[in-house]
């Protein structure tokens, strides 16, 4: 099998595990995490980002080529998240941004109106967007019409760790569009990630359900793997599922044979 | 909220587990610092709690904006970049003008700025908010409006409703987060914290886009010298986080400076999101050259170690200090 990488945002990306750098016990461990599963994508809130502060800017705890992509967290419309996505690039984070426009502190469901807007505006300044959004097929053709670098649909609410929740609809997704889907959000454990890779995305992000482990290192490593896993059952065609048992070895194989 | 009852006392265990885990969920291993600044201590009521009761025969004092930038950058240097204003209900001494001065100050040293003042109109509100505050501090003190009426027995602050409403006036004029609360000790804690839930939802419910939090002050030792009717055990404390953060999980849960380190140390646990830290309650508290000139404090606070200090206990404990998590852009 030739190696694996994802194009996007016009960069080669190997590891398919994405961090959000949110809720760790300290940005060392946060390190030591991305490091673990070799981590080349990271976001971060661009708003806790304390630029001024020699021990406590996140930006200093990011391994050694490890892309940063500044987030919009806070955001609550289209021209806020923009500000807010100029304000990191004329910080020197490049020129990815995820979009995150959220209006709703309850359930932190996105609006795709207002995100798909925020879109527009931003890759016409020439801006790598990578859009969070609720999972619906006409917002993800007219983010992919509008020149997103993917799209991002939750699996379920940011931080419920109840995991792809929204699978059907994603699957959707995956089929009808051509630009990278990326699950974000609500992924609890790495057989939830395993999941979304299985079913054909090109990533995942994950942020919660590593931070807060006991163990935030190895549980960054496991996510790693399960991704890997995911991946390559993908790659290897997985076989549809079916209620009914199937008998491993077919009954009527003999009739191929004279085919 | 059935937690907040007196059969559910003997066994906390579970649901502070239960505690510990939503808020674990929603806000991770990370306490959010900040620190009080007092503007001014002139106040027309005359709150029997008090120490800026009108009431008493203590100084009077108001931050020149020059002491305002002073203090300003005695606490940007510990790092810290959100800020709780803080001034007495003087309309004369400490007007709106005056507030929104001094916030033009600050906001140059700080990301975050609320601030906890008099209640304004939604129109007082919505010029703080276009100067630069993003949050509202406004705390019922007590539910009971006869409780009400008995500890605020002059001063613009019997006005119950005008108070009452002012949370919903601060988020429809735009604020980012709005805190509530009862001053404990005032009435019987089970009925006041059962409403600052019942008050919380309803904001929450209301405007989905702010982030409503919530303080559980105690009373403390002031120069008034009043002694709280009503008690409040460190176990009933205890019990009134763990059934705030059961009803309210997303909700931040603020611990002041009022708390001893101990008792804050051990609660950090239990649902508590955010910390004062090298607190100063009296006006230029910071700036005066030795302590014992600084003018007398609202309240005595039990957990006077610095914002360094505060940092380490933190990290020690496996927790983050957060200290910035928002900026106006």
């Amino acid at each position: 099998m030739n190696e694996d990488i994802l194009n996007i945002g016009l960069r080669q990306i190997k590891n398919r595990l994405f961090i959000g750098t949110g809720k760790f016990s300290s940005f060392s461990v946060m390190k030591s995490a991305l490091e673990a599963a070799g981590v080349e994508v990271a976001t971060v809130a661009v708003r806790r980002v304390d630029a001024g502060s020699k021990t406590d800017n996140v930006l200093d705890y990011m391994p050694k080529g490890c892309i940063v992509m500044p987030n919009t967290s806070g955001a609550r419309n289209a021209d806020e998240a923009a500000r807010i996505a100029r304000v990191a690039r004329a910080g020197g984070t490049g020129d990815w941004v995820k979009i995150e426009v959220i209006q709703d502190a309850k359930y932190l469901l996105p609006d795709n109106i207002e995100t798909l807007k925020a879109t527009e505006l931003l890759v016409k300044e020439g801006f790598k967007v990578f859009p969070y959004m609720s999972p619906d097929l006409s917002i993800a053709r007219r983010l992919e019409a509008a020149g997103a670098s993917c799209v991002m649909p939750l699996g379920s609410p940011i931080g419920s760790k109840r995991g792809v929740k929204t699978r059907e609809l994603i699957e959707i997704i995956v089929r009808e569009v051509k630009i990278p889907v990326i699950v974000d959000a609500g992924l609890g454990k790495p057989s939830d990630a395993c999941e979304c890779m299985e079913i054909g995305c090109a990533a995942v992000l994950v942020n919660t359900a590593i931070a807060i482990a006991e163990d935030p290192v190895a549980m960054a490593r496991a996510f790693d793997l399960a991704v890997k896993a995911g991946r390559l059952a993908y790659l290897s065609g997985m076989p549809p599922q079916s209620l009914h048992g199937q008998a491993s070895s077919p009954l009527t194989n003999f009739l191929r044979d004279e085919t | 909220m059935r937690l907040l009852s007196p059969m559910a006392a003997p066994d906390l265990e579970a649901p502070a587990k239960k505690a510990h885990e939503l808020t674990l969920r929603y806000f991770g291993r990370t306490i959010q610092l900040y620190t009080p600044l007092y503007l001014s201590n002139y106040c027309e009521n005359a709150c029997v709690y008090c120490g800026f009761n009108s009431a008493n025969a203590v100084e009077r004092k108001k931050l020149t904006l020059e002491e305002v930038e002073r203090e300003a950058k005695i606490i940007a240097e510990s790092g810290l970049k959100h800020i709780l204003m803080l001034t007495g209900e003087s309309r004369a001494m400490s007007p709106l003008s005056y507030i929104k001065d001094c916030v033009k100050v600050l906001k140059r040293y700080f990301s975050s700025l609320s601030i906890e003042a008099y209640p304004l109109d939604e129109d007082g509100y919505a010029e703080l908010v276009r100067e630069g505050v993003d949050g509202l501090t406004i705390y019922q003190e007590t539910y009971d409006e006869i409780t009400y009426g008995k500890v605020h027995p002059s001063g613009p602050k019997r006005d119950f409703k005008y108070r009452f409403d002012a949370p919903q006036r601060g988020a429809k004029a735009g604020m980012r987060s709005v805190n509530i609360g009862v001053l404990l000790g005032l009435n019987d804690w089970r009925k006041d914290i059962f409403l600052t839930g019942r008050h919380a939802k309803y904001l929450q419910d209301e405007y989905p886009d702010i982030e409503i939090g919530v303080s559980i002050p105690r009373i403390r030792p002031q120069i008034a010298g009043f002694k709280a009717p009503y008690k409040v055990s460190d176990k009933d404390l205890a019990q009134i986080i763990i059934a705030l953060r059961l009803f309210l999980p997303r909700s931040g849960i603020t611990i002041s400076t009022r708390e001893s380190p101990s008792m804050r140390e051990n609660l950090l646990s239990l649902g508590i999101t955010r910390m004062s830290a090298g607190s100063s309650t009296s006006v230029g508290g910071r700036l005066a050259e030795k302590p014992e000139r600084s003018l007398l404090p609202q309240f005595e606070i039990s957990d006077s170690r610095s914002v360094a200090e505060i940092k380490s206990m933190l990290e020690q404990k496996g927790y983050q200090p957060i200290l910035k998590d928002w900026e106006k852009i």
